[in-house]
């Protein structure tokens, strides 16, 4: 465990570091990058159970929206308080749903989260007070009692999300290396075993769905806050599909894999718009096919060897 | 001293298939109980019925006097219940050693979201576990790479991290040779004996070959489609006429 | 697909100067094409290669090939919406009472009716009905009695890609063709089948006349809750029955 925590630790200074060499569109690029990735993570970390929501879209955007909400209209504006708060009004909101959704494995599982995220996308879709299907811009962030200025703000918000997706990754190492860390594995293989060991498989399951989604949450934030604007698209079940994507092409064997991955797909989403806008989807599709016939365990695996 | 299972006139029936008809045994501790009958006389559903996977249609089961009937498989291994599987249960992609620590992390009390699965401590523990079952020297090894044997052992070792007060084995030889049966049921028992309960494990233990039951059994139940046909000490059972119409086919 | 195809196909017909009542033909066709062309490619070319793989991976490879074929109806059809009204208007309206309904709504009903029960008999009644459960219930004992597992795959698989172009090539001159259509038709169809049970024709019927129910209800009396009647009717169904409505018998375990 203290392994962990200084091998984390000591990452995110390097990346502090390196980023203060970046250009700024390769900076926003990171910063979007590690905001998808801890959504990624969550899904990892649902993998590691033996399921994969295909609905995470719906803890983006309820991290996402809350924190806009908070700042708009409660005036809170610390990144990392709003940050903390988009994941626990994930939680919050899925709560409701963990143990239902915790019975069901495989496609069941599937359908049922891309279910209730297309229904939040309907309802935001129609809530005029947040925008509908415009959404509505939220303002600059604070950090710690101090205002962003114009010329730091990109790498200011950078590092507000490397530190947060670098504490998040902390906990989610740390998670995984627990004993319900290991468990969630064994369920993954012969939840008949767990059960029969006698731990609860729904209480497991549950509690990973509440962790994917404060990290979906806090990830929603994140984004929210580098991109100055929300609409109900967070919601949709393509940027879901998004999210899955990276936590495939990064396998369920570490943490870090969700990162380099999701900043492969955002570095290949920047390229793309000018020399395949079209066939986005079908690219993203067929390179999906590929990881899956010959990378099953992700490309995380070719990391670790 | 009231027994640590009582098992009451239990019935289950498959679509007209009965697999269990007026069941009622009760063992006691430290009894060494040797489940006997033909395929499909319904010894693993007698197994199932009592670990909660399956439930009765008509009877009851009582742990140490407490009915629990209405108990799933998680809540009956929580009062001390263990079992192994006639096909093992494991997690296949796994090490031997790994597979242990979920057992051992599963018994604990809570699970931890922190405190790792692998410490020196968990590993000595499930290493101890593993060499009274000879198989420390698969620790390493992923599950579906070893041979049916080693799997079944690995299996029995699962189900005794938490010193059960009962152990259910659902044919623990099966799958064998014959030369191997002997030590791997020596190995077992005593495995049982040194992670034994304070107050004596029961065991139960389903099994084909009659040897290894007069060897091992200190008493001896028959199966036959569904109802119990004799119980009693090996050797009264085993002379009895219909266990060797319908169990032993004249052998002995 | 269905759709798209179909909106093809009865623009051919019209251009190629056939008489109206053809265009019925016309959606059948494209189906037929739909399934011809589409299913040997998918399933020898694609699912094959993961047959026997986690339920999850089928999952994604299965959710591949949609981001994949969405694309694809875009690039062969272009973004604008299609509309497919010949097959509409040929039924003309009936009246019943006070209240004139439109005929294809109806022809609608007969079809999918006459789609279950045949699908349930073929399945239930005939050899190869027969033969497809076997395989379905244990692949390896059904190719040990001498079945030919992989053709009964295909067959199945293309079988199934027939049915849900048809469905689509009927739906086309009730909407607007155009992309984005699916999403909705992949979540709708789920909830019917998730509120029938999985494998289950009943259910299926069931699970489509409850979600149908729903969201008619909803339409009366809260429109905007149409979207929500339906997760609500599954929502409901689910916390009793967490299989569905009829349970499809499970293979032993222990
Ligand atoms: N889950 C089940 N579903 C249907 N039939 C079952 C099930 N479990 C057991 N049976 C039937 O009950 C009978 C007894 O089976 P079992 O208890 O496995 O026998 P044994 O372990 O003595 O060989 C068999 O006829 C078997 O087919
Ligand atoms: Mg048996």
């Amino acid at each position: 465990m203290k392994r962990t925590v200084w091998f984390g630790v000591s990452l995110v200074v390097i990346f502090l570091i390196a980023g203060l060499l970046l250009p700024k569109w390769l900076l926003f690029l990171c910063t979007m990058a590690a905001a998808n990735g801890v959504v990624s993570l969550g899904i990892v970390l649902l993998m590691r159970g033996g399921v994969v929501s295909f609905g995470q879209g719906l803890v983006f955007a309820a991290g996402g929206y809350a924190a806009a909400l908070l700042s708009n209209k409660l005036g809170v504006t610390d990144a990392l308080l709003l940050t903390a708060a988009g994941g626990a009004a994930a939680v919050l909101m899925t709560a409701p749903f963990a143990v239902l959704l915790a019975r069901y494995r495989g496609i069941f599982f599937a359908m049922l989260t891309l279910a209730l995220s297309m229904v939040l996308y309907g309802v935001l879709v129609k809530m005029d007070a947040l925008g509908g299907s415009d959404g509505f811009t939220m303002s600059r962030p604070t950090l710690l009692g101090m205002k962003i200025a114009d010329a730091w703000s990109g790498y200011v918000l950078y590092s507000i999300a490397v530190v947060a997706t670098g504490l998040l990754s902390i906990g989610a190492r740390i998670y995984f290396d627990s004993s319900r860390g290991l468990v969630s594995l064994a369920i993954r293989e012969n939840e008949l075993r767990v059960e029969y060991l006698g731990a609860s498989v729904t209480r497991v399951m549950a509690a990973n769905f509440l962790l994917a989604a404060f990290l979906g949450g806090a990830g929603g934030a994140l984004a929210i806050m580098a991109l100055g604007h929300i609409e109900p698209n967070f919601s949709y079940w393509t940027t879901s599909g998004e999210f899955v994507f990276v936590a495939i092409l990064a396998g369920h064997t570490g943490v870090l894999g969700a990162f380099a991955a999701s900043f492969v797909l955002e570095l290949v989403r920047s390229f793309s718009s000018s020399y395949f806008p079209n066939t986005w989807q079908m690219a993203l599709g067929i390179f999906l096919l590929i990881v899956i016939r010959f990378f099953p365990r992700g490309l995380g695996s070719l990391i670790k060897k | 001293m009231s027994p640590v299972l009582s098992a009451k006139s239990l019935s289950k029936h498959f679509d007209g298939v009965v697999a269990a008809e007026a069941v009622t045994i009760a063992v006691a501790a430290g009894e060494r109980v040797g489940l006997i009958g033909s395929n499909g006389a319904g010894k693993t559903t007698f197994v199932n019925l009592i670990t909660g996977y399956l439930k009765p249609d008509a009877g009851a089961i009582e742990l140490d006097g407490r009915d629990v009937t209405a108990l799933g498989p998680r809540e009956i291994e929580r009062l001390g219940v263990a079992r192994s599987f006639q096909i093992p249960q494991l997690c296949a992609e796994m090490n031997v050693l790994d597979n242990i620590l979920v057992a051992a992390a599963c018994g604990g009390e809570a699970l931890s979201f922190w405190q790792p699965a692998h410490t020196a401590q968990t590993r000595e523990r499930a290493l101890a576990l593993l060499e009274r079952f000879a198989l420390g020297a698969h620790a390493e090894r992923r599950v579906a790479e070893l041979p049916g044997g080693i799997r079944k052992l690995l299996d029995i070792a699962m189900s005794l991290t938490r010193r059960p007060r009962l152990l259910l084995l659902d044919e623990p030889t099966s799958g064998v040779s014959v030369e191997e049966k002997f030590p791997m049921m020596e190995t077992v028992m005593a495995a049982i004996a040194g992670e034994t309960h304070s107050e004596g494990t029961a065991v139960l233990f389903v099994e084909h070959d009659m040897e290894i039951v007069t060897r091992y059994a200190s008493r001896v139940v028959a199966f036959y489609s569904g109802r119990v046909l004799a119980d009693g000490a090996p050797a009264t059972v085993l002379a009895d006429a219909d266990v060797r119409r319908h169990v032993t086919g004249g052998q002995i | 697909m269905g759709a798209y195809a179909a909106a093809s196909f009865v623009a051919w017909f019209a251009a190629a100067g056939f008489a109206p009542w053809m265009s019925i033909i016309a959606l059948f066709m494209a189906s037929v094409a739909v399934a011809a062309l589409l299913a040997p490619l998918v399933e020898r070319g694609l699912l094959r290669v993961f047959y026997g793989r986690d339920e999850v991976l089928l999952v994604l490879v299965t959710y591949a090939l949609f981001l994949i074929l969405e694309d694809a109806t875009k690039l062969i059809w272009g973004a604008n919406p299609y509309f497919v009204s010949a097959p509409y208007a040929l039924f003309g309206n009936v009246q019943v009472g006070e209240q004139a309904y439109v005929g294809y709504d109806f022809a609608l009903v007969v079809v999918a009716a006459v789609c279950g029960i045949g699908v349930w008999w073929g399945l239930n009644r005939t050899r190869i009905g027969k033969v497809v459960l076997a395989v379905i219930h244990s692949a390896e004992v059904a190719s040990s009695m001498g079945v030919n597992v992989s053709r009964v795959y295909t067959f199945a698989f293309m079988f199934g890609i027939f049915l849900a172009a048809l469905g689509g090539a009927l739906t086309a001159p009730m909407i607007s063709v155009q992309p984005g259509v699916s999403v909705s038709v992949v979540i709708v169809s789920f909830a019917v089948v998730i509120i029938g049970g999985l494998g289950s024709i009943e259910g299926a019927a069931i699970g489509a006349l409850i979600v149908g129910l729903a969201r008619a209800l909803a339409v009366h009396t809260w429109p905007p809750a149409e979207l929500f009647s339906i997760y609500l009717a599954m929502a409901i169904v689910l916390v009793f029955r967490p299989e569905g409505l009829f349970l499809r018998v499970k293979a032993r375990r222990i």
